[in-house]
């Protein structure tokens, strides 16, 4: 049943898969919360029961970030094609499926660091408003370092979601294990080599979890 | 007295949804330098948000806060940051950084006055030593009792030298025995510092522990301020009255007749009173109430006496008391009489 596997260059192909959706995944989760992150804080500041209250603000990102989460990933991934060209100098391909990937999981990420900062007591903020800390005191030491634990497992599980869409661009040309597993196993009936990527894409988003946990377990200090 | 805390006419408002609590209403109350003053009332006493107003954590609706003749009002957020360094405050659950080792904690106020870091690790383990837990500073948070949490709270409280330290109900959480070691160290921060020191709290017991004066709020509104002494044993509003005696007017305990309140402030605790009293007078009472203890000696505290019907053996009792320099209020009308309800003694 393996016999196609047994083919250097489909081995050589499948390596290069791993390597490229990895490079997608994490450019994209990178790039994802250098925009995510400022707006999720920007979400929990800019509240009604934040600390600079912004009513026009406020529903200005929590619509923006509704409107972007609701465009399925793959229209989404049409609709950008101009920026893609834009940015990567052309539509398909992983440094093209990153930009797509990064503006798909930003609102994603800016939701998992708001609920992430929700979570942190508002006592402890209380406190250091107290002790007379200003904003940017607060959000730095306080309100993302307090939340550093439920920060880390929020990028475990953007990872995890930015690696199953950059599979899921394989579809219209992203290239990695996605466009493996669709042009071999979809277009060609090699259902081996479906099963491997398949299995190979597994590994990968249980490694990742295995390496949040652990990072996670590692650092809290609450025990 | 030299003033350090004036509240001026302050008057607090939430507007909700669909309604509006008036948690403040035109409170005043000026608090002198090196005082313990307790702020005491029931539940949904407006406590909190006073205590958040000596800050301005929370800004009054109508009035102002003086803190050493600074109006809170008229500042910019950067000068009310700094007051803010002046004024520290303790909570009930402590509010630690739940991330960060003790010393680190204790360090924070620092760090964010903009000490340089040797010298903040230099004063947090003094100020660890000060409330003894010098052994403690690598540990984290969550590996502390709650008294030691408060302790921790307490030394990064004195971190920036404050004038004024703020308590938001700091041992309502504790138990008994870890309550009296917290309230016995802000006595010792007292004195040792000379630091003025609000006390919120729902507990008469914490204010006669330790403080000096009393404000007891109600609905909002100041029901009564002035020294402990003064106020437990000649409590003048009916918020007060319940406070002391611990007694909802609701309760029927008092209303028959003859009911005594009998207030020790400098009896010796040797001496049993009311046991003489009984054999002197071959007649026994009915003890409603007692709640008594032993400072250095003296007797302090109260009890309610129901006496005797009798006429006679009564007025022998009252005399008998008065004879050995007990203050006995008659409690005739107290039940259900509201502010009428006061009485001679």
């Amino acid at each position: 049943m393996f016999e196609n596997l047994m083919q250097g260059q489909i081995l050589q192909m499948l390596a290069e898969g791993v390597v490229v959706t990895l490079y997608m995944t994490l450019f994209s989760t990178f790039f994802a919360y250098v925009l995510g992150l400022p707006i999720g804080i920007a979400l929990v500041v800019t509240s009604e029961k934040g600390l600079r209250p912004q009513k026009v603000v406020y529903k200005i990102l929590d619509i923006a970030v509704n409107v972007v989460r609701s465009v399925p990933f793959l229209i989404l991934m049409i609709l950008l094609i101009p920026l893609m060209r834009l940015i990567a100098g052309k539509s398909y391909g992983p440094t093209a499926t990153i930009v797509a990937l990064t503006l798909a999981a930003a609102p994603f990420v800016a939701r998992l660091v708001e609920s992430s900062l929700l979570e942190v007591d508002p006592g402890v903020v209380e406190a250091a408003q107290s002790m007379g800390a200003g904003l940017w005191t607060i959000i730095w030491k306080v309100m993302l370092a307090e939340a550093k634990i439920s920060l880390i497992v929020g990028a475990t599980i953007a990872l995890g979601t930015v690696l199953g869409y950059s599979a899921m661009a394989g579809a219209i040309g992203g290239g990695g294990l996605g466009d493996i597993a669709i042009r071999y196993g979809y277009y060609r009936y090699q259902e081996d080599i479906m099963i491997v990527t398949v299995a190979l894409l597994i590994l990968l988003v249980q490694g990742i979890q295995w390496l949040g946990t652990w990072l996670s377990k590692k650092l809290d200090r609450r025990v | 007295m030299e003033t350090i805390i004036r509240m001026q006419d302050v008057s607090k408002t939430f507007i909700g949804r669909d309604d509006q609590v008036e948690a403040l209403k035109g409170v005043s109350l000026e608090i002198g330098r090196g005082d313990i003053c307790g702020i005491i009332g029931m539940s949904g006493a407006g406590k909190s948000t006073l205590v958040r107003c000596l800050n301005f954590l929370e800004k009054p609706t109508s009035g102002t806060v003086f803190i050493e003749e600074r109006d809170l009002s008229s500042l910019s957020p950067a000068q009310l940051r700094q007051v803010r360094r002046e004024v520290a405050m303790i909570f009930q659950h402590f509010n630690l950084l739940m991330q960060r080792n003790v010393l680190d904690n204790v360090c924070f106020p620092m760090e964010i006055n903009g000490v340089k870091k040797a010298d903040a690790r230099k004063r947090a383990k003094e100020l660890l030593e000060v409330v003894g837990l010098q052994d403690k500073a690598k540990s984290y948070p969550s590996q502390l009792s709650g008294g030691q949490k408060q302790r921790v709270a307490i030394a990064r409280a004195l971190a920036n030298n404050p004038k004024i330290l703020l308590c938001d109900e700091a041992t309502s959480a504790l138990d008994p025995t870890t309550t009296k070691a917290i309230l016995h160290l802000l006595q010792k921060i007292n004195r040792e510092f000379g630091i003025t020191i609000v006390i919120i709290t729902h507990e008469m017991a914490v204010v006669q522990e330790i403080c000096s004066h009393v404000a007891i709020l109600n609905e909002g509104e100041l029901a009564e301020y002035g020294s402990v002494e003064e106020v437990f044993a000649h409590p003048k509003s009916l918020a007060a009255k319940k406070l002391v005696f611990r007694i909802e007017p609701k309760e029927a305990l008092m209303e028959s007749r003859r009911c005594v309140r009998i207030v020790f402030r400098e009896n010796s605790s040797f001496e049993p009173v009311i046991a003489n009293m009984v054999l002197a007078c071959r007649t026994p009472v009915n003890i409603l109430l007692a709640d008594t203890k032993d400072i250095g000696g003296v007797a302090h505290g109260q009890m309610i006496l129901q006496l005797p019907d009798d006429e006679a053996s009564a007025a022998r009792m009252l005399h008998y008391l008065r004879e050995r320099k007990l203050e006995v209020e008659e409690l005739p009308s107290y039940m259900g009489g509201g502010e009428a309800g006061e009485s001679d003694v």
